[in-house]
């Protein structure tokens, strides 16, 4: 079944020495870069990505071709392409396994992207934990120049790309895009306010698009078989193929590239790919899109509120609103089984999201750390039922209010985790003791599937 | 460009951000800004104090914008109409913003040096609640010392990074910065190296709270205590326009000139604020006019005339239709009749309706 899917991203994955340059382009690599710079001009380029339909696959999903048009573009002012390795989501891992997998792929894209959009200096913006994928892309650089596909006069066009890798510092917040140009810039990573958007002003104050791994690495694939095929994947305005972080209790959690558009049902019981959950246990709960996006408990991850089934497309989970609804987000697929303590997972996502608030704007600075501390205490058994409602109010008041979206990164699987699981917040809160003890497992109300 | 906000409209230079439009039909409807800082290059956006609804986007695109915007950074549009205290979203968001801002600061107010000219105590006094609901353990730094003059308590920042810009635009080489992230971000001169530089000094003035403080002024009196007193010098560094404090006779604390909105006017060198502390070292001009309603201020000066102005205008404003061939400058808010006053005025929500009462009960008392 699965080799008759359509690989667009981990078609060659699995080939030995595929990291090299030399079996990459055995295996059909840089064509891309051949028909691009050879027989297209840059707008037609874009237009491709046009029709593909290809949305962002950083998080927020906003058409990659519409971004691209966007891109200002004045005389005399060098212009950028700066792409997003910054990968810090909980439960994100696509880029870093993409990189370091098949280097060859991101940099034929990059180039192919640069071109389109006129960049003659590109940056991949690397997570700074990352160091060895740096050092494998910088490889991969190196043979690409000496093949003749990077430097001067790319391929005999005249059109030159110098392209540089820049690890980050290990902050979660430089993969915002505005942080991640000022710490590109050399300076501290705080997210700029917008507008202007980089687009207009980005990257030492010149037009710059910034784009996720994972979808700059889809470039390659359009060029070479036309938008129109890769819209041809997937259904409605989800178009193609999405890499997927699975982890948490499933029997194979790993990296999946599913075309959008098949059953959530499917994707986690098939055997194709998750395999279903960890034996003699049952799904409780889904974080869909990385630890940002609301939480959903599995009744309502598998159907949405009307019935029908949920789909893996950006549309289909938003199905709902926040209400009953969540988002494709980044694609950290995080299963968790009954075993699992909501109350401790919210938590942990809330801990982590104080710990990377850049301090710039208070409702992020401050209220991070107050849910925090709340939650910690409700977890430990000091928790009193008004602190419920507290929460609920202090993440409405971070939601929406702040420069980046961090702040409602931080405010949405809190309010999410109360709006779908409150009983086991309040058991928390009533029965400290049961609830603190080591193992212990909420056995109230919940529909498992 | 004309812009209305709370149903005043104004007609302001294109490039004008919604503060600056909202501040120049007057006090009563401009945003509070804690961290913008108008003669600070890239100040604002951070606080978030200063959020309002824009319910139509300009007279082109009429759109609302789905999120609070910062007006400190936000330009006008034409026909742009922004809601900022007859908005209850704002006012609830606003109430949020004082809540954070206070639950990592001590309250340390009665002995803190910025007490009562403090824009934080005024920003919590007009928009914060009455307690706290933060039980937690609260963030503490130890004091550092900034140079020879200058205190910087961590404690008590709100990391607005208004000395950050000062540092960085009005003297030369950076010694200034922030350090760390979220709620531990701190204020930071790298490793403590003093601040060396001629007009290190005005971070104290631009700090909106008691983060910075003057270290010849510390714990010598309270500010209400002491008369401020316009003067000037003859400064071959700055311009010399200062503002002396005086108790009694002596001159205890020298800071640059604010205007209303507590920016200052122009810079003055370390020299005029740390050494020239003699009444012989300066030209008296006369007493500082204080607009500012502060907590405090508001005790020690009385009435200013502010309150009744805006009614005024507002009462002018709204008579713009009716053409009784009134003289409109003599209208005041007391003249609507009753009617007229709940047509106008109550679809605007009953804050509105209970922020004009307020108004109106305050002008009959006086």
């Amino acid at each position: 079944m699965s080799s008759e899917r359509l690989k667009i991203l981990t078609a060659n994955a699995d080939i030995p020495g595929i990291e090299t340059f030399e079996v990459y382009r055995k295996h059909g690599g840089y064509t891309a870069v051949e028909k691009a710079v050879k027989t297209m001009t840059p707008d037609a380029v874009v237009e491709e990505v046009k029709k593909s339909g290809v949305r962002g696959r950083g998080g927020a999903g906003f058409p990659m071709g519409m971004k691209w048009s966007f891109l200002a573009k004045p005389e005399g002012v060098p212009r950028y392409l700066v792409c997003n390795g910054d990968e810090s989501e909980p439960g994100t891992f696509k880029d870093h396994w993409l990189m370091k997998t098949i280097p060859h792929l991101l940099i034929e894209g990059m180039i192919v992207s640069s071109f389109a959009l006129g960049a003659n200096t590109s940056y991949i913006y690397v997570r700074g934990e990352l160091m060895y994928v740096v050092k494998i892309l910088e490889k991969a650089i190196a043979e690409a120049k000496a093949a003749g596909f990077l430097g001067k006069n790319i391929l005999g066009s005249g059109y030159d790309l110098e392209l540089y890798v820049q690890p980050g510092g290990g902050a979660y917040i430089c993969g915002e895009e505005t942080a991640l140009l000022e710490s590109l810039e050399g300076k501290r990573g705080n997210p700029r306010n917008k507008p202007p958007f980089p687009a207009v002003k980005g990257l030492y104050q010149c037009p710059t698009v910034v784009n996720n791994v994972e979808s700059i690495s889809t470039t390659p694939w359009i060029v070479n078989n036309g938008g129109e095929a890769y819209a041809a994947v997937g259904i409605g305005r989800s178009t193609g193929t999405k890499l997927i972080s699975a982890s948490g209790h499933l029997k194979k959690p790993g990296v999946y590239e599913i075309p959008l558009g098949i059953t959530v049902n499917e994707f986690i019981y098939s055997d194709e790919w998750c395999g279903g959950i960890r034996d003699g246990h049952h799904l409780k709960a889904v974080v869909a899109g990385g630890s940002s996006v609301p939480i959903l408990p599995a009744a309502l991850l598998l159907k949405t509120a009307n019935g029908e089934d949920r789909l893996m497309t950006y549309e289909s989970l938003a199905d709902g609103g926040f209400a009953t609804g969540t988002m494709l987000g980044s694609g950290g697929f995080i299963a968790m089984d009954e075993t699992s303590c909501i109350v401790r997972n919210t938590w942990n996502f809330s801990r982590f999201y104080h710990h990377e608030s850049c301090g710039q704007c208070s409702p992020c600075r401050e209220g991070t750390g107050w849910m925090e501390k709340v939650l910690h205490r409700i977890e430990h058994g000091h928790g009193s039922m008004h602190d419920i409602d507290l929460l609920v109010d202090v993440s409405k008041k971070i939601e929406g209010n702040t420069i980046c979206p961090l702040g409602d990164a931080a405010a949405w699987p809190v309010a999410s985790a109360i709006r779908h699981f409150r009983d086991e917040f309040e058991w928390h809160i009533k029965f400290p003791q049961e609830a603190t003890r080591p193992g212990a497992v909420y056995r109230g109300h919940m529909e498992l599937a | 460009m004309k812009v209305t906000i709370d149903n005043i409209t104004v007609e302001v230079e294109p490039g004008t951000t919604i503060l600056q439009a909202a501040r120049k039909i007057g006090p009563e409807i401009a945003p509070p800004a804690m961290c913008y800082y108008e003669p600070l290059k890239a100040s604002g956006g951070k606080c978030r104090a200063c959020l309002v609804k824009v319910t139509a986007g300009s007279e082109k695109d009429p759109r609302p914008m789905p999120k609070l915007v910062p007006s400190c950074i936000t330009q006008v549009q034409d026909g742009m109409v922004v809601e900022n205290t007859i908005n209850q979203q704002v006012l609830d968001t606003r109430k949020g913003i004082v809540e954070f801002l206070l639950i990592n600061h001590p309250l340390d107010c009665p002995i803190c040096d910025q007490a009562g000219e403090c824009h934080l105590q005024d920003f919590a006094f007009e928009h914060g609640m009455q307690q706290t609901r933060y039980e937690e353990e609260r963030r503490t730094f130890e004091k550092t010392d900034l140079g020879p003059n200058i205190q910087l308590h961590m404690t008590r920042c709100i990391l607005c990074y208004r000395c950050v810009f000062t540092a960085d635009q009005i003297t030369d080489g950076r010694v200034h910065g922030v350090l760390n992230r979220g709620d531990h971000a701190e204020i930071s001169t790298y490793l403590e190296k003093a601040i060396d530089n001629d007009f290190s000094g005005n971070v104290i003035d631009v700090c909106p709270v008691g983060a910075l403080t003057d270290k010849t002024y510390r714990f010598k009196n309270r500010v209400w205590f002491t008369k401020p007193v316009d003067a000037h010098c003859d400064c071959d560094k700055c311009k010399g326009d200062v503002t002396l404090w005086y108790r009694g006779d002596e001159v205890i604390r020298v800071t640059a000139r604010k205007n209303q909105w507590g920016e200052v006017t122009a810079f003055i060198c370390n020299k005029c604020r740390f050494e020239r502390k003699k009444t012989s070292d300066w030209v008296i001009e006369g007493p500082t006019k204080v607009a500012r309603h502060s907590v405090i201020s508001a005790n020690k000066y009385g009435a200013n005339k502010i309150v009744p102005e805006f009614a005024r205008r507002l009462a002018a404003s709204q008579y713009k239709d009716v053409k009784e061939g009134r003289n409109l400058e003599q209208l005041s808010i007391q003249q609507l009749p009753e009617e007229r006053f709940k047509q106008l005025v109550a679809p605007a929500g009953e804050s509105a309706v209970a922020g004009i009462r307020s108004i109106q009960n305050w002008a009959d008392d006086k």
